[in-house]
């Protein structure tokens, strides 16, 4: 069985083409590029991709114009039916507004754009999206955002905590987020958003290799390769 | 009717534009301000027809994050 991807398009997004790149490299199919307008998506998706960038040029609030556009709706419900969706840095932002993610990501802590290789732990390693990796293992993924201090009272961290929804931590303090926290799952498991940038980790040209893992056994999860 | 939408982060929400702000104003030689929050403010011009109701869920679904702030409405006229 094939494997089908898509990848979301926002005005204003900028890591759209990464992304797909990054899904056609490790799955050797094509794919399939949505615009925010569209009202519904292609049929039988296995995998939805939210982009990095600047969606609606970051006004209101990060993600919260692209989270009430028409494409989340359909975005949405192909979540709650169950479709992995994979939201990086603003497609994480855009998670949290939509409401599929818990939380919120605030203006980063020290105020500046941090856009440099950071180190991540692996908390969750049985998810759909971090199985590739080791409990404890540390990777490197590069970051770059604005806003990506994340926020959510401590009952929400607690009981994120508590079920095992922490998939990645940052080992080093970037953004102030709370508990180091840089990644999180909904409680169904299908959904991950997080800041740092896995798909500019897939080659060696890229400086590291990190972040392959993550596709390589999200896809093969889907497709029972 | 006008309407003003004051947004401002809960307390507790850290605010680093705030605290920027605050910097700024004791680098400019003002003395005893003891903190900054920022927040928003949205002016909407409604026709008359629309509901108490109706702008609070615009407030909820919109204009304010329930998760991290808070949101105030005041009618001006």
């Amino acid at each position: 069985m094939a494997f089908r991807s898509a990848v979301v398009t926002f005005p204003g997004s900028n890591c759209d083409r990464d992304l797909a790149v990054a899904l056609e490299k490790v799955s050797g199919t094509e794919c399939i590029r949505v615009w925010h307008g569209d009202a519904e998506l292609p049929d039988n998706l296995d995998f939805i991709g939210l982009p990095g960038g600047f969606s609606y040029g970051d006004y209101l609030r990060c993600g919260a114009i692209a989270s009430r556009s028409p494409v989340m709706q359909a975005v949405i419900e192909a979540a709650n039916r169950g479709v992995p969706v994979f939201g990086v840095c603003n497609g994480f932002q855009v998670l949290t507004e939509s409401g599929l993610l818990p939380g919120a990501l605030l203006r980063n802590s020290g105020i500046r754009f941090v856009c440099r290789e950071v180190s991540l732990k692996v908390e969750n390693a049985q998810s759909l999206f971090t199985s590739g990796y080791e409990s404890g293992q540390h990777i490197r993924i590069p970051v770059a955002h604005h806003d990506g201090n994340y926020h959510a009272d401590e009952e929400t961290l607690d009981r994120l905590e508590g079920e095992g929804r922490v998939a990645f931590r940052y080992a080093e303090d970037v953004n102030g987020s709370a508990r180091q926290i840089a990644g999180v799952l909904n409680s169904a498991g299908n959904v991950l958003g997080m800041m740092p940038h896995p798909e500019r980790a897939i080659e060696n040209t890229h400086g590291g290799t990190d972040g392959r893992a993550l596709f390589e056994r999200a896809i093969r999860g889907l497709v029972g390769a | 009717m006008k309407v003003r939408v004051h947004v401002s982060l809960k307390p507790g929400v850290l605010d680093p534009q705030g605290r920027a702000i605050h910097h700024s104003l004791e680098g400019l030689g003002f003395s005893g301000v003891n903190d900054v929050r920022a927040g928003r403010l949205f002016e909407l011009d409604v026709a008359d027809s629309v509901s108490d109701e109706a702008i609070d869920d615009m407030c909820k679904k919109l204009l304010a994050n329930m998760v991290i702030e808070n949101y105030r409405i005041e009618k001006v006229a």
